[in-house]
């Protein structure tokens, strides 16, 4: 049995020490928003805040998170059913097509947010490298513009 | 309850005999399930697509299925239109495949591709929407002792102008619901439109936004168990042996079986431990003499099509090799557009539990019938005793109009009887075993008269038919009509827009044994660029602007679109120094659409796209604000495509993996999109597929101003553009 700090909550999971974080948090805590995608650190999906670091957790083995390390999933960011102001402003830009790859650009956006809260275009071109097939860049670079202005 | 009108007549369930085979009742549907509940709580179904509550909850039923398209709030804001509800109050529920075979397909066609999803039903659920309204009116005329004509109803309130009287849907709902729907109803003109037309908000974000939505990746029931599948890397392959005492101690693992006789699946408890012992599973495959195709073969027979005698004719005026052979001057290219996969954000996957007498299948599909027909034949149980839960999808695209992995998840859980199995395949398994857009080459040959118009035109297209990889069936005397999308002599689908005197447009099919499907755009991808790459060669050839030329032979509803799109991005204007516009134009799906990229290509080679206008005619518009996010992806699809996407064949198997191996465009690369909408009321085309095939052939025409080097054939990334080279 080893000891996650999830959303502020420490979680117990019993996976091999080898398991990426990915199927840790969607298989044994049931926090299914956190998406697989590629399982090779390529498309984002995957990305979970550790300690307010955007992070591909596919390619983060269990064993490599400390019980201390906070972990940031896309369940975790809405307090009390009040949305943050990045899914506010996605709210409002409609941003999400098929949805799949959302999770993972929300946790990508917060964390280039939370280091720069008033990016350029070129810092969102430089820390939103996840991919969404949908195509909806358009309105995921207007959401943050957006959000940064909130 | 039976519905008149044009609901009356039903289509027929087309996805196999097994299908057609099962109308009868008996068993679970969800919302059926809650029925007894439901009646109590006076909820009442006035008819298949409306449902009211009470508290005036409208529910609409939508049968295709969402996969980012937006098709579910468009066909919402249909229904919502004609039924005068309150906007506010619309949810929405899926009816399921099985219960569609019940009612005798109530809810008609549940297939969605082609753009069809608000084109083909947009009578229908609008009637729907009307049928429910008169009986609402009809109780409340009961309810209120005034004649029904003195009624009428907005924002789910019926009003009585004489008296100000007033009841809401939800207090004569039961009593509607208990009428005799009315025979005809009128439907309203669009432009009389409140709802509908408008750029409504989605109403499937908030899920989105905070990890709730459950797609079929995130489907679990009590007892689950985990799977994941390796089949054949060469697809025609087959299982040759495979050692499961290798793994079946390995941590929770519960069962290796063989399915199919071309794959091996690992059962686990999770799917991280079954992904982990089937990469260690030693397996052997008999893959024949396909294990020694390669991709250059494949090539070389598409190539010998170019100038083979035989061919199907798609599209024929005048006789064009004689106005060619005696044409002042005579212009010839070849084009080639390779296989392409979809890459769905979520990789394929479907829960199946089976017993004796039942079998259930939870997924993302974009055909629940079609995956109900396949669950029937896999399970061996007739189609009553299936039944198919769709689950929001992380993508379609075309690729999940086909049900293999649906099979698949059903042939598992037959060797597990009552155990739940979600079969997941890993991105790789999904990047090797697709229905691939087709391989296909082109060969154009113009003749000129001496001030350049275009008097003879022969497109050879050579490659390979989806109809005969996925329908052969449907294949008309051995000819694949699809393959003229963009170019067929006439229809309201993908007609040409060119008037030429002499025209030949044929097909010498090649087909290799890669699996071909339906892939967002499907031809009219490749067929945009081939032609549209090309009329900016005759342009040249002839000494004239992309554009004038083009008007000269384009037909009034192509030419307006394209005028509306140069128009809006001020072609011909002067532009910031190196920048380039190219232009295309293309109809699809029922819409015709057209596109001006503006591109710079730096020394280096580094090819930016600025920006793309694109402008659509799609007849009538239901939803602008998706529409224009519609447009906007289906550039990043044929922009990918374009730069990045191409799969090869190496010894029979697909050589890319991951999106390490198979790339695709992303947020730097992203060109601003501007969208005009030039609707002209007289039509439904669709939307989601019809400008993706303008991207690509404007990005390129520009390419090849800037460049004066013209790229014929993709995907880009593969040509050095740099200054010089
Ligand atoms: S699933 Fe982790 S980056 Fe793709
Ligand atoms: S919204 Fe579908 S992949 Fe991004």
């Amino acid at each position: 049995m080893a000891v996650l700090n999830v959303n502020g909550k420490a979680m117990d999971h019993n996976a091999a020490p080898d398991t990426p974080l990915l199927w840790v948090l969607r298989e044994q805590l049931g926090l299914t928003g956190t998406k697989y995608g590629c399982g090779i650190a390529q498309c984002g999906s995957c990305t979970v805040l550790i300690d307010g670091a955007p992070m591909r957790s596919c390619h983060v083995p269990v064993k490599g998170v400390a019980a201390t390390a906070k972990i940031t999933t896309i369940e975790g960011l809405a307090a009390n059913g009040k949305l943050t102001k990045i899914q506010e402003a996605w709210v409002a830009s409609d941003v999400p097509q098929c949805g799949y790859c959302q999770s993972g650009m929300i946790m990508a956006a917060t964390a280039l947010l939370a280091a720069k809260p008033n990016p350029t275009d070129a810092d969102i071109d430089a820390a939103m490298t996840n991919i969404c097939r949908c195509g909806t860049y358009q309105q995921v670079r207007e959401a943050i513009h957006a959000a940064a202005k909130a | 309850m039976t519905i008149q009108t044009s609901l009356g007549r039903r289509g027929f369930l087309a996805s196999t005999t097994a299908v057609a085979g099962g109308f009868s009742l008996g068993f679970h549907v969800p919302f059926l399930d809650d029925g007894a509940a439901n009646a109590q709580a006076g909820v009442r179904e006035l008819n298949a697509w409306v449902v009211i509550h009470p508290d005036d909850k409208v529910v609409v039923r939508i049968a295709r299925s969402e996969m980012g398209q937006g098709t579910l709030t468009g066909l919402c804001q249909l229904v919502a239109e004609e039924l005068e509800c309150d906007w506010n109050k619309v949810t929405w529920e899926y009816p399921t495949p099985g219960q569609n075979v019940a009612r005798n397909r109530v809810w008609r066609n549940f297939s969605t591709g082609g753009s069809r999803g608000i084109r083909e039903s947009n009578q229908y659920v609008r009637e729907g929407g009307a049928i429910a309204r008169e009986m609402l009116i009809a109780a409340a005329a009961t309810k209120l002792n005034v004649p029904a004509g003195e009624l009428t109803a907005a924002n789910s309130v019926i009003t009585h102008k004489g008296s100000g009287k007033s009841v809401r849907f939800g207090e004569v709902a039961a009593a509607a619901a208990a009428l005799e729907p009315p025979k005809e109803v009128k439907l309203k003109d669009p432009k009389d439109w409140k709802i509908a037309g408008k750029p409504i908000k989605r109403l499937d974000t908030v899920e989105k936004v905070t990890g709730q939505q459950i797609y079929g990746m995130d489907h679990t029931m009590p007892g689950m168990l985990v799977a994941t599948v390796r089949a054949c890397p060469v697809i025609g392959g087959k299982l040759k042996s495979f050692d499961a005492a290798k793994i079946e101690k390995m941590p929770g693992v519960k069962k290796v079986v063989a399915i199919d006789g071309n794959a091996v699946v690992v059962v686990a408890d999770t799917y991280w431990n079954a992904h982990t012992a089937l990469a260690a599973l030693p397996t052997e495959w008999d893959v024949g003499e396909l294990g020694k195709v390669q991709q250059d073969q494949i090539k070389a027979t598409l190539k010998a099509g170019l100038d083979a005698p035989e061919a199907f004719v798609g599209n024929k005026a005048g006789d064009a090799k004689a106005a060619i052979d005696g044409a002042a001057k005579k212009v010839t290219a070849t084009y080639s557009f390779p296989y392409q996969h979809h890459v769905t954000m979520e990789p394929m996957n479907a829960t199946a539990r089976y017993t004796a007498d039942k079998c259930e299948v939870w997924c993302g599909t974009q055909n629940g019938e079609a995956a109900l027909a396949a669950a029937s034949e896999a399970s061996g149980l007739p189609v009553a005793k299936c039944e198919v839960y769709k689950l929001m999808l992380g993508g379609g695209f075309g690729r999940r109009g086909r049900s293999d992995y649906v099979r698949q998840a059903v042939l598992v859980a037959k060797e597990m009887p009552g155990t739940p199995i979600k079969l997941i395949w890993s991105r790789e398994e999904d990047m090797t075993h697709c229905q691939y857009h087709p391989i296909t080459m082109a060969k154009l040959t113009a003749g000129l008269d001496k001030d350049g118009n275009l008097v003879g035109l022969h497109v050879r297209i050579s490659g390979q038919s989806i109809l005969a990889s996925l329908l052969p069936q449907n294949l008309v005397n051995g000819m694949d009509p699809a393959t003229f999308q963009g170019l067929m002599q006439t229809g309201v689908e993908a007609a040409y827009g060119y008037d030429v005197p002499n025209l030949l447009i044929d097909h010498a099919m090649r087909n290799p044994h890669i699996t071909a499907g339906f892939w967002r755009g499907v031809n009219v991808n490749q067929n945009a660029v081939y032609m549209e790459c090309f009329m900016d060669e005759l342009a040249e050839a002839a000494g004239q602007d992309p554009l004038a030329y083009r008007l000269k032979y384009l037909k009034p509803k192509w030419a307006a679109v394209l005028k509306a799109a140069c128009d809006k991005a001020g072609y011909g204007k002067p532009l910031p120094a190196g920048h380039f516009h190219g232009i295309s134009q293309v109809m699809g799906y029922g819409s015709y659409v057209a596109g001006v990229a503006e591109v710079s290509v730096a020394d280096n080679g580094q090819v930016k796209i600025h920006k793309i206008t694109a402008a659509t005619n799609p007849g009538h518009v239901v939803n602008p604000a998706q529409i224009d996010r519609q447009v906007a992806g289906s550039f990043v699809y044929g922009l990918s495509a374009m730069l990045y996407g191409e799969i090869t064949v190496k010894d029979g198997a697909i050589e890319q993996t991951n999106f390490d191996t198979y790339n695709m465009l992303r947020m730097d690369e992203m060109p601003k999109v501007e969208t005009v909408l030039v609707p002209t009321h007289d039509f439904w085309g669709g939307v989601g597929e019809p400008t993706i095939a303008v991207a690509a052939p404007a990005v390129l025409n520009a390419i090849a101003k800037a460049r004066g080097k013209r790229v014929r054939d993709l995907p880009l990334m593969h040509h050095e553009l740099k200054k010089g080279a």
